[in-house]
């Protein structure tokens, strides 16, 4: 069954209607990033999963191709999906596109940045720079706001201010 | 020049409070027929015959021994996962914590366990130290690889090792494994699954049944 088309339109059009940059957002060139967050982790751990969105509002396609970390060894791309239950992860070594004028989102269950061999436990309440480099729009600068570990949106996006 | 539609709402608006209430009543008849056929007892696994479950061996965070007879008389939830598991894991491992907070005083008449099947990574300490971060507690358990294999074999949980670099299989891996949540009753048999996908109100109604069951 399809949901009637305004059903869609409307938040789509509440996302356009909102201000590009809001309190947590990040740009360079055409490329907007908003609220990047992440999740604290245990002492032990050595992983952990990014997330944010990346607004290309360009007329052309751009590719995150890498990403850094100094609180981290190396930040990769990943993807991931539930397949007959199972949970599957792949590293996008070619990086992730964002087509022209779209909006991609990464988000639990889904695309994520992996930031692989931590330094230190990251600490609810701080922040994790990383730098993200697209292909056209250049490296960027971005803070991941570390949240609780049953964190599946961003703070900031629910209740944008507080 | 732009016409004006005097009522574009109304017909659009009827379609789609029609539609609604067909997933309404849909929602409901399936709930309701899953409920019954569940009560009969259809059991996923335990009445087709297969060994669910059973005896298993693993080592605790604290380095103490886990066996199904140590977690034996109280019900428990069963996860299986790894602590370089970014995405699943903590956020099954933190619904659980949510879920047995939704349950309120019989929050505690389960327990959760947790157990690795990155076993060569995961040493007692790791696991011990992961959990810690859902604040509820949890019964984190690794083994030797022989220990996790068997309990794998015996809960049919699929674990595959996949290299993040394809061009380096020697390197860095992750691993696809099963996500869902076993319910397991006191007396160790398989009362339900909590799907990955599932909703909150689905997967409490199951913790309630089992806790209600042992």
């Amino acid at each position: 069954m399809t949901l009637p088309p305004r059903t869609l339109a409307l938040p789509a059009l509440l996302a356009l209607a909102a201000p590009p940059l809001l309190a947590h957002g990040f740009a360079a060139g055409k490329i907007a990033i908003s609220h990047p967050w992440t999740r604290e982790t245990a002492a032990t751990q050595v992983v952990g999963g990014g997330f944010m969105k990346i607004t290309n509002n360009g007329k052309t396609a751009d590719r995150l191709v890498s990403a850094s970390s100094p609180n981290a060894r190396e930040v990769q791309m990943h993807t991931m999906s539930m397949e007959g239950g199972v949970m599957k992860m792949r590293q996008l070594k070619d990086g992730i596109v964002i087509p022209a004028g779209q909006t991609v989102e990464l988000k639990p269950g889904s695309l994520h940045v992996m930031f692989m061999g931590i330094k230190a436990p990251f600490k609810k309440g701080s922040k994790i720079p990383a730098t993200l480099k697209f292909k056209q729009a250049g490296s960027v600068k971005v803070q991941f706001t570390v949240q609780a570990v049953g964190s599946t949106m961003p703070m900031e996006a629910g209740h944008a201010q507080h | 020049m732009p016409s004006i539609d005097p009522a574009p709402e109304n017909p659009m608006a009827q379609l789609r409070k029609l539609l609604w209430i067909a997933v309404a009543v849909a929602v409901l008849l399936g709930g309701i027929l899953y409920i019954g056929a569940e009560r009969a007892g259809q059991r996923p696994a335990a009445q087709n015959g297969l060994n669910f479950g059973g005896p298993f061996t693993l080592t605790a965070a604290d380095g103490s021994v886990l066996t199904d007879k140590t977690l034996a008389g109280k019900p428990y939830a069963i996860f299986f996962g790894f602590t370089r598991c970014p995405d699943v894991c903590p956020t099954t491992l933190s619904r659980m914590a949510r879920l047995r907070k939704a349950l309120g005083k019989d929050g505690d008449k389960f327990a959760i366990v947790f157990v690795s099947v990155d076993p060569d990574r995961d040493k007692p300490a790791d696991i011990g130290e992961y959990v810690k971060l859902f604040e509820t507690p949890i019964i984190a358990a690794t083994g030797t690889d022989a220990q996790i294999a068997a309990i794998r074999k015996s809960y049919g949980i699929y674990v595959a090792k996949v290299p993040l670099d394809p061009a380096d299989p020697k390197g860095d891996y992750t691993i696809d494994h099963t996500a869902g949540v076993f319910l397991m009753d006191a007396k160790g048999q398989l009362s339900s699954i909590i799907d990955h996908a599932e909703a909150d109100e689905m997967a409490i109604a199951k913790l309630k049944r089992l806790i209600a069951e042992s």
